[in-house]
């Protein structure tokens, strides 16, 4: 397989010198394959955003290694790495730093020396590719959340990265930004090969990715494709999470005796279960 | 405690080139006892409407009542001490307030500055922890040793130490997991139910709008625009939509069911709870379980 990323039995902690603490990670492994949408799901403290940090090289791991594209991270080869890979953050008003759209999607272009004529062209192009192009010379606090958030891509993408890593970059939009934010990552991912890396404790946006990382306490609990994750049903909600809402609602109907074949993960199963299991008869 | 806008306008940079009108002509009225959610899209004012409910900003024009106190454009409020100390506002991530050296300092620091005692302070500050659902050893540690969801929790100890009548909610649950949105989330409904408090939510979660508020309030380009029951807001999907919002995912759930079967089911669905019990009504009689 086409493996970009992998972690082979990480382990990081915070505090290293008190052995008594808790591991933020532990003996996590997992690879992942160029192109793949992969969700980390888990509970606040789980350890999601610490493998964020792992991956992009802000923490390295004090046992086992993180490699891209087959390489082992290391702190001499971290800047070369790095520029493979692009970060969304949660907080959309926390990583502007241009006093306009341009000006932040070339920051770090201009901070890798990429000469001007190119960068000019890039900069357009990233924004072209989040549908942001009119908005060029507008200042950033005038966008709406979603419109920051896929400035804060184009950022990202103008880097031309491999991997783009969103830490929980939905989780403070509106619905509508939300919605916003993940059209345009499903689209780049067609348009232009990008391997993405999603975490979030959004259900309804983990359903859209290939495969789901679970993490619990620190370690990976169980990897699976969303309907293998989601099968484990009450597990999830002892673990901090919540079920996606077809399959909540699913769970109320059979509590009611309503008559349903097996669990569904989206809203058009069920209805379609529905009409034929109740109604059509 | 019953809160009353009257044509409220609000500018920001006022007089100066910059001048911007984020509230135009708000009238709101919020009984005491509510739970008032205000809903809207992002830059509808949302957020500036919050800060005239303990005279954080005054009004431009117009006039807001917090209880007996009335706070007039143009006029000087004084001892507008007395009002934030019954108008608590719990602010969007409210744990990056904390700043003392320990949680039992921080949790006291509020109502000590409203003038309670040391003493009383630390009663409540004790009573608290546990209500908020965190162990009474974490009153000793600092803070800033704390997760997010209990750094958030201590936060929210420290507005309810103030003792408020009213309680002020700015996107409590923002970045929390299901589990901790849904605790805090029941937390204020209950602190509500139990001290009889005036709840006013500002969020864009729909479905905490429709799980918990008695009434829902629609900002739109700074005018209130709706104000009414959670089922009326929320079954009148056309006008949600004039106002760029989209109903809880389980109406339109329940729109979809409607459609199938051809019938209405007999309310407009607030709760997934309701909706199946609903929908489990609306089968045919006889034919259940065949």
């Amino acid at each position: 397989m086409n493996e970009i990323l992998s972690f082979n039995h990480v382990t990081f902690s915070y505090t290293p010198e008190e052995p008594d603490a808790r591991n933020a990670v532990e003996d996590v492994s997992f690879a992942i394959n160029k192109g793949e949408w992969i969700a980390i799901v888990g509970h606040n403290g789980s350890g999601k955003s610490t493998m964020a940090k792992l991956m992009s090289g802000l923490l390295l791991p004090q046992q086992g290694e993180v490699r891209i594209k087959h390489n082992i991270l290391t702190e001499e080869n971290l800047w070369e790495i790095r520029s493979q890979i692009g970060i969304v953050f949660q907080n959309p008003d926390n990583q502007f730093v241009g006093a306009t759209v341009q000006d932040d999607v070339a920051f770090s272009l201009e901070n890798n020396g990429v000469p001007h004529k190119e960068m000019v062209q890039r900069v357009q192009e990233a924004l072209q590719q989040v549908k942001m192009e009119a908005f060029i010379n507008h200042e950033p606090h005038h966008l709406s959340g979603g419109q920051k958030q896929r400035v804060a891509i184009a950022g990202a993408l103008a880097m031309h990265p491999q991997i783009l890593i969103l830490d929980e970059a939905t989780s403070m939009l509106d619905p509508q930004g939300r919605e916003e934010v993940l059209t345009l990552v499903e689209t780049l991912r067609k348009e232009i090969d990008l391997t993405v890396l999603a975490i979030t404790h959004d259900l309804e946006e983990a359903l859209l990715a290939d495969r789901i990382i679970f993490m619990n306490d620190g370690k990976k609990y169980e990897e699976g494709t969303p309907a293998e994750i989601f099968s484990l049903g009450d597990k999830l909600l002892q673990f901090g999470l919540d079920m996606p809402f077809a399959m909540k609602m699913t769970k109320l109907l059979q509590a009611q005796g309503v008559q349903l074949v097996g669990q569904h993960m989206t809203e058009e199963e069920l209805v379609n279960d529905l009409w034929t299991s109740n109604f059509n008869k | 405690m019953d809160i009353q806008l009257q044509q409220v306008s609000y500018a920001y940079a006022k007089g100066t080139p910059f001048e911007k009108f984020a509230l135009h002509e708000v009238d709101l009225t919020i009984k005491s006892g509510t739970f008032q959610a205000i809903i809207g899209h992002t830059g509808s004012g949302k957020s500036t409407i919050l800060l005239h409910f303990n005279g954080l900003l005054k009004p431009s024009s117009g006039s807001v009542k917090i209880g007996d106190r009335l706070i007039e454009a143009g006029k000087k409020a004084k001892d507008l001490k007395s009002v934030r100390q019954k108008v608590g506002i719990v602010f969007q991530f409210p744990e990056h307030q904390l700043f003392e050296e320990t949680v039992l300092k921080d949790i006291m620091f509020g109502p000590m500055n409203f003038g309670v005692s040391e003493e009383e302070a630390e009663k409540r500050a004790r009573e608290l922890i546990s209500l908020v659902g965190l162990p009474e050893e974490i009153l000793e540690k600092s803070p800033f040793d704390l997760s997010g969801g209990q750094m958030r929790r201590v936060a929210i100890a420290g507005v309810l130490a103030m003792d408020p009548e009213v309680i002020v909610l700015d996107e409590p649950t923002a970045g929390l997991d299901p589990r901790g949105q849904k605790e805090i989330m029941d937390l204020f409904y209950e602190l509500h139910k139990q001290r009889g408090l005036t709840t006013i939510l500002v969020t864009h979660s729909m479905e905490d709008a429709a799980r918990y508020a008695d009434s829902i309030a629609i900002m739109h380009e700074g005018r209130c625009v709706l104000n009414g029951d959670p089922r009326d807001i929320f079954g009148d999907i056309k006008t949600l939509a004039q106002f760029r919002l989209e109903p809880p995912r389980i109406v339109r759930f329940q729109r979809q069911i409607e459609k199938m079967i051809d019938k209405s089911l007999s309310k407009v669905c607030l709760t997934e709870e309701e909706l199946a019990f609903e929908i489990g009504q609306a089968i045919p009689k006889g034919r259940e379980g065949q």
